[in-house]
């Protein structure tokens, strides 16, 4: 929700208008590929259809998540000509590859850049120290995401050090957080979250940032540190002032404001 | 003696290849390419929980050993985080594979090893088919109900982020939900 909220936000105060897609339909997370191949690549594709007939072509995508299901079936529409086929009969639709599916942080970093987002800064966010919490699902399958570093991405870190924020070199950057398995073998994952929350703990952050829903979920309540995990589009809302940003801290499981407020960012 | 012998080994070969073809162009992945170098292992991040790890599952492939594959609990429990894949000299990705094991084995009618995770993506899956969007709370309701888990550890930080308003109470709903149950009908996703 606050990831939401504040992606609205920091949006506007960039000047950059996001348009919702009419009558999108959920992606398929990671239960439909898990289970049937052929429906998660169907509806994703729905949902590239909608974006079509919306007649932009960059479609931009804040989860993490919803990205990856999207580039897979974008990589099959493209590849993969007698399962396009299949495809576009069942959605209804001719697949069109003028359409760009875009990670949130590659938008910002890469589209609006970060001289724009450095020129909006009202609050740097000096003395924060954080670990950039990357996860799977954003760099991996390169070949498929094509975004970034698979095994040392780079453009979260670039887009706090504009912010004025401190990222903190650490080894645990794109290590799996265990998605839904949380849901079911929660004790699993307070060991693989722990794991990934210590090792940013002791690279001297005090804070991680996130750009999945899951994954933020996940790190804060599975650990048992107390390290605060926002999301990137929070830290910019600080960075740029927005007044809203009050909003959102209500939303964590563990309160940010003791951190702000000790550094002077409340 | 000898062509009893011949026999048997011939039979494991056609059982081998049968099955290692299935799963070659059921996933698409050059199985037969694996030279064991157990980066995959080395980097999945549930291996440590997994009953056979995932060099040892394609090894196991590549012999033949249908049942003991489809039947393991390591296809439950790899999350497609594509780290084996990335790292693959050979190009093979095991999460693409064990999303062809997992869909395998429900076909099969195997005893799944893991049925709370494979509950779970039911669950999930269902919720989209009913709304064309999932909604938690009526999600983990039916969850709870398929598979008397109670997700005792969840419970407590779930009713405080119920509770700020994350988990809306009413579902969103897509309104074209008939092309969305019609594009389950023809993906075979029924009830």
């Amino acid at each position: 929700m606050e990831y939401g909220l504040s992606t609205e936000e920091v949006f506007r105060a960039l000047g950059v208008e996001l348009v919702e897609v009419e009558d999108w339909n959920c992606c398929g997370a990671a239960a439909t590929h898990s289970l049937n191949r052929l429906l998660s690549l169907c509806l994703p594709a729905r949902i590239m259809s909608k974006a079509l007939l919306s007649g932009l072509t960059s479609m931009v995508v804040p989860c993490a998540g919803c990205f990856s299901n999207l580039k897979r079936a974008e990589y099959v529409l493209r590849n993969e000509e007698r399962d396009r086929r299949v495809i576009e009969e069942i959605v209804g639709f001719r697949y069109d590859p003028s359409l760009e599916i875009l990670a949130l942080l590659d938008v910002v970093v890469n589209r609006v850049g970060l001289e724009r987002v450095y020129e909006r800064v009202r609050r740097p966010l000096k003395g924060l120290r954080v670990a950039c919490y990357y996860g799977c699902a954003l760099v991996r399958h390169p070949k498929v995401t094509r975004f970034d570093d698979p095994e040392n991405p780079q453009s979260m870190d670039r887009l706090m050090r504009v912010l004025g924020a401190e990222p903190v070199e650490w080894s645990y950057k794109v290590d799996c957080c265990g998605a839904d398995l949380a849901m079911t073998y929660g004790s699993m994952v307070r060991q693989m979250v722990g794991r990934i929350v210590l090792m940013a703990r002791e690279a001297g952050a005090q804070a991680m940032v996130t750009s999945c829903g899951l994954c933020q979920m996940n790190l804060e309540m599975r650990q048992e540190l107390g390290l605060p995990v926002f999301y990137f589009t929070e830290l910019m809302g600080v960075a740029f002032d927005i007044g809203q940003r009050e909003r959102w801290w209500g939303k964590h499981l563990i309160s940010p404001r003791p951190l702000l407020e000790s550094l002077g960012l409340g | 003696m000898e062509g009893e012998k011949l026999e048997k080994g011939l039979k494991v070969m056609e059982e081998s290849s049968s099955f290692l073809e299935e799963v070659r162009s059921r996933s698409g992945e050059r199985v037969e390419l694996c030279y064991q170098c157990m980066k995959c292992t080395a980097g999945c991040p549930t291996a440590p929980y997994m009953d056979i790890k995932p060099n040892q599952l394609i090894r196991m492939i590549q012999m033949g050993r249908k049942g003991e594959v489809l039947g393991s609990g390591a296809i439950w429990f790899c999350v497609y985080c594509q780290t084996c894949g990335t790292r693959c000299p050979n190009e093979i990705h095991i999460g693409v594979l064990m999303d062809a094991l997992r869909e395998m084995a429900l076909e099969e009618g195997v005893e799944v090893k893991e049925r709370r995770i494979h509950l779970f993506h039911e669950a999930f899956i269902q919720s989209v088919r009913r709304g064309g969007r999932a909604h938690e709370v009526t999600m983990l309701m039916d969850y709870v109900l398929r598979s008397r888990d109670w997700m005792k550890d969840s419970l407590g930080s779930g009713l405080r982020l119920f509770f700020k308003g994350k988990f809306p109470l009413f579902p969103s709903r897509v309104k074209a939900r008939e092309e969305i149950r019609r594009i389950f009908e023809r993906c075979g996703q029924g009830e």
